[in-house]
């Protein structure tokens, strides 16, 4: 039996979650779009936390909330003027967006309805130490591996980026 | 009364749909890039709380989020280059007009 | 006994082929041209040689008492399939094989030296690809050499295809003239039509008797000798009794299928010799260059059909249907190219016409040899005649060459009264005309006369008959012969460039092959050549040689009555026969007949329908898929529209339509 303060917290959680991801998709003002998308995400990182994995939702804070979210906007405020709205949707365009998530809705619900069934078990939180051998060892279950390969990953993506993006 | 596992993955589910209706309906290719931001945060979500409710013992849940906050970063720098890219060529986002690559 | 003469006879020629084939162009004109004539110069030189020991030498090899052995002087393994299944590539020396070395490597020394200045122009420049012109007459020699030096039949086969393949090569030299290339066609295809039935032939006959070599059919080895064999009728016979009449006996429609495969064999030879009806690409050969004409299509390939026959001599002995065949076959080609010959303008048609006549003189005499009769003296003369016929046709063939080098026509109405100009070349035309009509004392006569004796034995109708192209030979020939030299004077525009004789290197081959033909009748033929190798001496008939003489000079009085002078009686007499005359100028329609039966017949009635259905029903199935193919992408080239978001939403549904039914059917 779950403290009615925890299921408080996942109400609040899990509103926010369902109504800052429906705004951020259909906002016409790109920027609050992006606010909204700042919002889900920091939502989740609450989720995170609730869930006793306060590393990831710092993390999730740290990269998506403060650095992903901060990428978007600059690249708002480069494309486009702050004022604009967007078009109002076709009705026939909605429509097809509207059977694919229904649809998606419907299967994933469908399936998750009738498989998944679990109570939240107890966990003791993992200890930063703990989080740090396994992130850096190369024993089992350890992840130096995909630790050096990520961050190749983002150097590639920083030169990436700057080839990419640099006047010619 | 007790929060079993569906009551993360719904939200989750929820989530994830606005992605798909996100990315299939805007026009403009960053509202895009957010709904895919918005798919990928829900399968984040996911690994999680399965982690959370069936293995509460061990870290791969939480580690295959971590990796893929990261690669998700990378990803979105890049293609936030590209896009800066076609707006710099085309001076136009709008992912409608940028259907040269067809037949 | 040391081989190597006789590998270099057919060594130096192939060489020469191929080094004037491969270096030719970076070699001056002039030079080919030296190093072609010498290297043949040579060969001729170790062919006689090898001739004199074989005739001459009395070596027990080659002889044994008066008859006459036959000796394989090499014959290595060439191609091993089986057991005793193997095609050797030899040299076998035997009095027919003796003969045809000195004939072919005469004449082409005669026309490799004749082209140094044939294939030139009046400056003296040299024709486009001389040096081909010389890589291909080495690549005949050697393919001519190497077929009447075959020790067995495929041997025969392989060269015979050579010569027929150099001959399309030499016929199509000038190809840039759109006759020359569709005669090198025609006489391809044509011989190649008739090699099938060789072919056919040479398997029928390898299958039911299991061997290849011409001494497993004819001959028996020599005991004591090695690689020595005499030729033997009882071999003929054996192979007969052994293989083809074993019960139950193998028949083929009603007949045995010995005379089948020797038929189908002749049949080659008809291709080659130009026999009725296969003989329709010879007159069209004559596009090539003269001294090819003289070499290929006088002298040497087209005997080829007549050696084969004489080759496998005694075999044909034993099947006298065969025998017959030949014998109605040359008779009415003789007469036919005969008539034929008095009505073209074109000088070499003439000649060519003529070569098929006396082509199918030889192969009568061939097809009435019997050995009862006169000791088989048809074998004899056909070869005498193959001997003398080659050095007076290329004679003849040699002074065309030279007369039309100097008017630049080929037809006789661009020539007349000649003789005043060129006395050379009238003086040696005028012995081969002599020699093919058949006056004595030049060669013509004797081998003629021999073949009307052969005739006679065997039948009084085949004798009349031939008696009768040997008239119109000599008629025809003086027609020529009046025409070219006679007629009316000669219309010179310009004195400088009147038609004068040749240089020497043109007219020493005339005077050589005329002085021959002065002499050669009085070589004892029958001391060298005779169906089984023993020397006889056959008697002159004068009974029949004074009959042909007669009718010899008759025909001669009536050419010149006719053609001496300009008169209008030849006119006169087209016009009243003038049935006749068009059936004769336009070669009996044989030309015409073959073109329907190749075009409305074949093509129209076979082809056409083939060419239909492989048009609309193969190609159209094919077009059929590629149609559908090109319509079902065009159809459906719309959906990669270029538009993410439609490819997003179709992935999307797709993917969950599959994990929908991946959800009901496992769980």
């Amino acid at each position: 039996m779950d403290s009615v303060g925890s299921i408080i917290m996942y109400v609040i959680i899990a509103l926010s979650i369902v109504i800052f991801s429906v705004l951020a998709v259909t906002a016409r003002k790109i920027l609050r779009a992006a606010t909204y998308l700042l919002f889900t995400l920091f939502a989740t990182a609450a989720l995170y936390f609730q869930l006793d994995y306060p590393f990831l939702g710092a993390v999730q804070i740290a990269v998506y909330a403060g650095g992903i979210v901060v990428l978007f906007v600059f690249a708002i405020l480069l494309t486009s003027n702050p004022g604009d709205n967007s078009e109002k949707l076709e009705s026939k365009k909605r429509f097809t967006g509207l059977v694919a998530a229904l649809a998606m809705a419907l299967v994933g619900g469908y399936a998750l309805c009738t498989r998944c069934a679990a109570l939240l078990p107890d966990m003791q939180s993992a200890g930063m130490q703990k989080i740090g051998e396994t992130l850096m060892g190369t024993g089992y279950q350890q992840y130096l591996l995909p630790f050096e390969a990520v961050s190749v990953l983002l150097l590639a993506c920083i030169i990436g980026g700057i080839v990419i993006a640099r006047k010619r | 009364m007790d929060l079993n596992i569906l009551c993360y993955l719904i939200p989750a589910l929820i989530m994830f749909c606005c992605g798909v209706y996100g990315f299939i309906t805007r026009k403009n290719m960053i509202a895009i890039l957010i709904s895919l931001e918005l798919m990928l945060n829900a399968v984040d979500i996911n690994f999680v709380v399965f982690n959370r409710f069936l293995f509460p013992g061990s870290m791969e849940g939480m580690f295959f989020t971590l990796f893929a906050i990261a690669i998700a970063a990378a990803e979105t720098a890049l293609a936030i280059a590209i896009i800066v890219n076609i707006f710099r060529a085309a001076k136009n986002i709008d992912v409608r007009e940028i259907t040269k690559m067809k037949f | 006994m040391d081989a190597t003469i006789q590998i270099l006879i057919l060594a130096i020629p192939l060489f020469m082929f191929l080094f004037l084939g491969l270096l030719g162009k970076y070699l001056s004109h002039k030079l080919a041209g030296i190093l072609g004539t010498t290297a043949m110069g040579i060969v001729t030189a170790l062919a006689y040689y090898t001739a004199y020991l074989y005739f001459f030498s009395g070596d027990p090899h080659f002889q044994d008492g008066t008859q006459r052995l036959q000796y394989i002087v090499f014959n290595p393994v060439w191609l091993e399939f089986y057991g005793n299944l193997h095609i050797n590539i030899g040299f076998l020396l035997d009095p027919i094989s003796a003969m045809m070395l000195v004939v072919i490597t005469t004449i082409s020394f005669m026309v490799n030296l004749y082209s140094n200045a044939y294939m030139r122009d009046h400056h003296g420049v040299f024709e486009k690809g001389f040096q081909r012109y010389y890589a291909f007459l080495a690549l005949f020699s050697f393919s001519m050499l190497g077929l009447v030096v075959a020790t067995n039949i495929f041997q025969m086969y392989i060269f015979w295809e050579l010569v027929g393949a150099s001959s399309y090569l030499l016929i199509g030299f000038y190809y840039t003239s759109p006759a020359a290339v569709s005669a090198s066609k025609k006489a391809f295809i044509v011989t190649r039509f008739a090699d099938l039935g060789f072919l056919i032939g040479i398997l029928v006959l390898s299958y039911y008797t299991g061997v290849f070599s011409f001494m497993d059919f004819t001959s028996a080895p020599v005991e004591g000798l090695a690689d020595t064999f005499k030729i033997s009728t009882d071999t003929a016979a054996a192979v007969l009794v052994n293989k083809f009449t074993a019960s139950p006996v193998p028949m083929f429609m009603g007949c045995s299928v010995l005379t089948w495969a020797l038929v189908l064999i002749f049949m080659g030879g008809m291709g080659k010799s130009a026999m009725l009806p296969l003989h329709i690409w010879l007159p069209d050969a004559m596009e090539g260059p003269t001294p090819v004409s003289a070499l290929i299509h006088a002298a040497t390939m087209v005997v080829a059909g007549v050696y084969l026959v004489a080759r496998l001599f005694p075999l044909y002995l034993q099947e006298t249907a065969a025998l017959e065949i030949v014998t109605v076959v040359g008779a009415l080609t003789a007469f036919y190219a005969a008539m034929v010959a008095c009505a073209q303008v074109d000088i070499k048609r003439v000649l060519a016409f003529s070569t098929i006549s006396q082509i199918a003189f030889m192969m009568v005499s061939l097809g009435v040899c019997r050995p009862e009769y006169h000791h088989g003296v048809g074998y004899m003369a056909s070869m005498f005649h193959l001997f003398t016929h080659a050095m007076f046709k290329a004679l003849l063939f040699l002074g065309a060459g030279a007369l039309i080098h100097a008017v630049h026509s080929n037809n006789y109405t661009a020539m007349h009264g000649l003789r005043k100009y060129m006395p050379v070349t009238h003086w040696t035309f005028l012995i081969g005309c002599l020699a093919i009509a058949g006056i004595i004392p030049f060669s013509g006569f004797f081998s003629k006369d021999e073949i009307l004796t052969a005739c006679g034995e065997y039948s009084t109708l085949v004798y009349i008959w031939m008696s009768a192209v040997a008239a119109l030979t000599a008629f025809y020939m003086f027609r020529l012969y009046f025409l070219i030299f006679w007629w009316k004077e000669h219309k010179v525009h310009d004195p400088h460039h009147a038609p004068h004789d040749q240089p020497w290197c043109m007219t020493l081959p005339l005077i050589f092959l005329a002085l021959v033909s002065c002499v050669a009748g009085f070589i004892p033929f029958g001391d060298f050549v005779t169906f089984n190798g023993e020397e006889h001496t056959f008697d002159l008939d004068w009974t029949v040689a004074g009959i042909s003489l007669t009718v010899a000079l008759i025909s001669i009085a009536v050419a010149a009555k006719m053609y001496m002078k300009e008169n209008p009686l030849p006119d006169k007499m087209a016009a009243a026969l003038p049935r006749l005359w068009d059936w004769c100028y336009h070669r009996f329609y044989w030309d015409e007949l073959y073109m329907f039966i190749t075009h409305r017949i074949i093509f129209g009635l076979v082809c056409k329908p083939i060419a239909w259905f492989d048009r609309h029903i193969i190609d159209g199935t094919m077009d059929a898929f590629a149609a559908i193919t090109n319509k079902a992408s065009c159809a459906i080239k719309g959906l990669q529209s270029g538009n993410v978001q439609t490819y997003v939403w179709v992935y999307l549904i797709g993917a969950l339509l599959l994990g929908t039914v991946t959800y009901i059917c496992l769980l």
